[in-house]
């Protein structure tokens, strides 16, 4: 280590921490791990089941499957549905209603893609064959011209997932977000968030 | 302001408001969190900046079209509620600098102001006790210095910036914003939530009702009348005007103030609005309007964006970074336009990081980041590696008056309330074109020497390099300009109409040009030197 240069001794840090800066202390941990079992409980709590107002009962449960796939739950969160995603959708497409026609459309393409690939809609497929369909409409390299479609709404769906669950007390926490709140005196960024983008205060 | 220098002189004044009452301490969404609402913090019609923020208003308001000639793109935000459009506004408070006021005798472009800097620096200085402004003492001869409280500490990302900055010789100073960093008259200090833009509810940025209102209504002399959609200025047998005719937006009838003194301050394309609609055999072209200028030399101030993912931002450490409600930081104009292929400069205007809770769009094209999109677990991942790693830079820039951009009412179409509306001409020249390409560049420069990539291509000519359309700043000028010819300009030095001597505009209309410095410092300087001349008229017996 004695001759590493200081470029490649950057590159270690700002390479490593990508994996180890994931790993939140204990306590984070706990706050996650209660805003995610807190939504899972209310859910479960909720006697009558979510009936949604604009998707039909096929593209509902298509969406249910469809949010957790993209955002699944993990050590740090829930998933899109812990969150409540679908319910979030649904207001969406009434709220605005230009975004409708793109969405069933886009449901229907999804289902014609399945039944091509896999003999079945993309409900009633496995999740292994959910996840080959997928695998071909979630990259936006996928050079293939005849998938644009399918790229393009699951672009949009996958901001929309996104949009509903980051944007939940859950999202926000695993986000480690921590404004909007009342400062008495701003004084700056500390110094552990200065250290790691190598700036500093003036004369200080 | 009109209304409050007039007031405390000791007028009897009669506000006519278009929207509603609104107070911000009591009808802020200051410290909603985007789940407050099933919406997520997206726009609506009436808040096309998102359903918490602070103006209520919009591009499109319901029964209240504007045409566009065939061929232009003119986008006229209008706020609808007390306070209008000081309720929108990133509480950038620049000074126009001596330069500003005589662009003509610089360049040969565009035309002098009949006034100086020297002027209206006495009015910038009260504002700036006034209303409270922070800053730093810089001495840039074209950027004056104003009466600063301290500017708060940049964020670390801008400290990031600023380094970049500095290696490309380019300005970066502390930002110049109506926000207290003290207290001042009564009204606290900043509590940094980030969020003015929704409305302060302790009255601790700048926002007419905020500042302005309470003390012209402790007077006792102000009457706003809310709700009110003005017409038509009404004018007498002398031809001097006698009050202003406006429809109650609640029973939709007509009803007409009286006044011995007239002041339009509707912004500055309504107020042309509503001069070109007070025709009489008198005045066959609209009040105020012989010289035929009203409506012309419309400006806006050019704009566009650039954001940049910037790795070295990714994995940031947790912390707060929401601050006073806008950059603290900018780059005000650093190069000499006699080097440069277009005539006039630009500010930048910076963001990034973690300013405001994720709300609806948070992370929207996650592809631009990652390079493919994705799904499952690895994405999420990606989404907290993403999340407040980039940066954005927006010009601001002066955009001169030229012959294609105007506004005039159109022959065939009227409002809700039967009012003709405006149809507009908008057009950029090559001036601006040219000004666009290098704000471009300079924002892809900037993006690189911070060791990041633009999340955008950059635009073509034929797409003006992605100027933003013309009103889309929501700085526009200029419709009822002031001059010392009455051959060529609506209103003389005091902002007085050359044809009526008892009527005034204290809006953006009287500005000859438009500054890349967002105009509403000097609105606001140019409307209190207005009430104070008229008082002094009044007080002289002239008026």
């Amino acid at each position: 280590m004695k001759n590493i240069s200081r470029r490649a001794a950057l590159q270690i840090v700002t390479s490593a921490p990508v994996a180890a800066a994931l790993v939140w202390t204990p306590a984070e941990a706990a706050q996650a791990h209660e805003h995610a079992t807190t939504a899972q409980a209310q859910a479960a709590k909720t006697a009558t089941p979510f009936k949604p107002k604009f998707f039909t009962a096929h593209e509902y449960a298509t969406v249910v499957v469809l949010v957790d796939l993209i955002i699944p739950r993990d050590a740090r969160s829930g998933s899109a549905t812990d969150a409540g995603v679908p319910a979030f959708m649904d207001f969406m497409m009434l709220d605005q209603p230009r975004r409708q026609v793109a969405m069933r459309g886009g449901l229907a393409l999804l289902d014609r893609l399945s039944t091509d690939r896999v003999g079945k809609s993309f409900l009633n497929a496995s999740d292994a064959q959910r996840r080959q369909v997928l695998d071909e409409i979630a990259y936006t390299t996928n050079p293939d011209p005849g998938m644009r479609h399918a790229i393009a709404f699951f672009s949009s769906f996958r901001d929309l997932t996104a949009s509903g669950f980051w944007t939940t007390k859950m999202g926000i926490a695993d986000l480690q977000y921590q404004g909007n709140v009342f400062v008495d005196e701003w004084t700056g960024c500390p110094t552990a968030a200065l250290d790691k983008l190598g700036v500093k205060y003036p004369n200080v | 302001m009109a209304a409050k220098v007039l007031c405390e002189a000791g007028a009897d004044v009669v506000m006519l408001e278009a929207g509603g009452m609104w107070d911000a301490a009591k009808d802020s969404k200051m410290s909603a969190w985007p789940y407050d609402s099933p919406r997520r913090g997206a726009a609506t019609p009436a808040r096309p900046f998102g359903e918490f923020d602070g103006c209520i208003g919009g591009w499109d308001i319901d029964g209240e079209p504007y045409t566009q000639a065939p061929g232009s793109q003119f986008d006229w935000f209008r706020g609808r509620m007390l306070g209008g459009r000081t309720n929108h506004w990133g509480r950038i408070s620049l000074r126009m600098g001596p330069d500003d006021f005589k662009r003509r005798s610089v360049d040969g472009l565009g035309d002098d102001w009949p006034i100086t800097y020297d002027d209206i620096k006495p009015y910038y200085d009260k504002l700036d006790r006034l209303v409270g402004i922070f800053g730093s003492m810089e001495g840039i001869p074209n950027e004056p210095d104003g009466v600063f409280q301290p500017p708060p500490k940049p964020r670390c990302y801008e400290l990031l910036i600023k380094q970049a900055a500095d290696k490309l010789k380019i300005t970066c100073i502390p930002n110049r914003l109506s926000i207290l960093t003290q207290p001042l008259n009564g009204r606290p200090a900043c509590h940094y939530c980030g969020q003015c833009g929704r409305g302060c509810a302790t009255h601790s940025n700048f926002s007419s009702p905020s500042v302005l209102l309470p003390p012209a209504l402790a007077t006792g002399k102000l009457r706003i009348i809310p709700n009110a959609m003005a017409r038509e200025v009404l004018t007498d047998d002398s031809g001097l005007a006698s009050g202003v005719s406006y429809v109650n937006r609640t029973d939709r009838r007509d009803y007409a103030v009286r006044a011995r003194i007239v002041v339009l301050a509707a912004s500055a394309c309504e107020s042309a609005r509503l001069l070109l609609n007070s025709k009489t055999s008198r005045f066959p072209d609209g009040l105020a309007n012989s010289s035929g200028v009203v409506g012309r030399y419309l400006t806006d101030s050019t704009g566009l964006g650039v954001s940049g993912h910037i790795p070295k931002m990714e994995q940031s450490v947790p912390h707060n970074e929401d601050g006073a409600g806008g950059a603290h930081l900018y780059m005000p104009w650093w190069l000499d336009n006699k080097t440069l292929d277009f005539p006039r400069g630009y500010h930048i205007e910076l963001g990034g990081g973690k300013r405001s809770a994720p709300s609806f769009g948070v992370m929207g094209g996650i592809q631009r980041f990652n390079g493919v999109g994705g799904y499952g677990k690895s994405l999420k991942d990606d989404y907290r590696r993403f999340y407040g790693a980039t940066v954005n830079f927006a010009g601001r820039g002066e955009m001169i008056p030229n012959e294609h951009t105007y506004c005039e009412i159109d022959p065939n179409v009227v409002d809700t309330y039967g009012i003709p509306v405006l149809r507009f001409h908008a057009r950029f020249s090559e001036h601006e074109i040219n000004q666009a390409k290098h704000m471009q560049e300079t924002f892809r420069e900037i993006i690189h020497e911070m060791g990041g990539t633009p999340m955008s291509s950059m635009p073509s000519k034929e797409a003006l390099y992605g100027l933003e359309p013309i009103g889309r700043i929501i700085h526009e000028v200029g419709t009822t300009r002031m001059g010392s010819d009455p051959r060529t300009s609506v209103l003389n030095a005091n902002c007085q109409a050359h044809d009526v001597k008892n009527l005034f505009v204290a809006d953006a209309g009287p500005f000859v040009s438009n500054a890349h410095k967002n105009c509403t410092w000097t609105i606001l300087a140019l409307a209190m030197r207005t009430a104070e001349g008229i008082a002094q008229q009044r007080n002289q017996g002239t008026l």
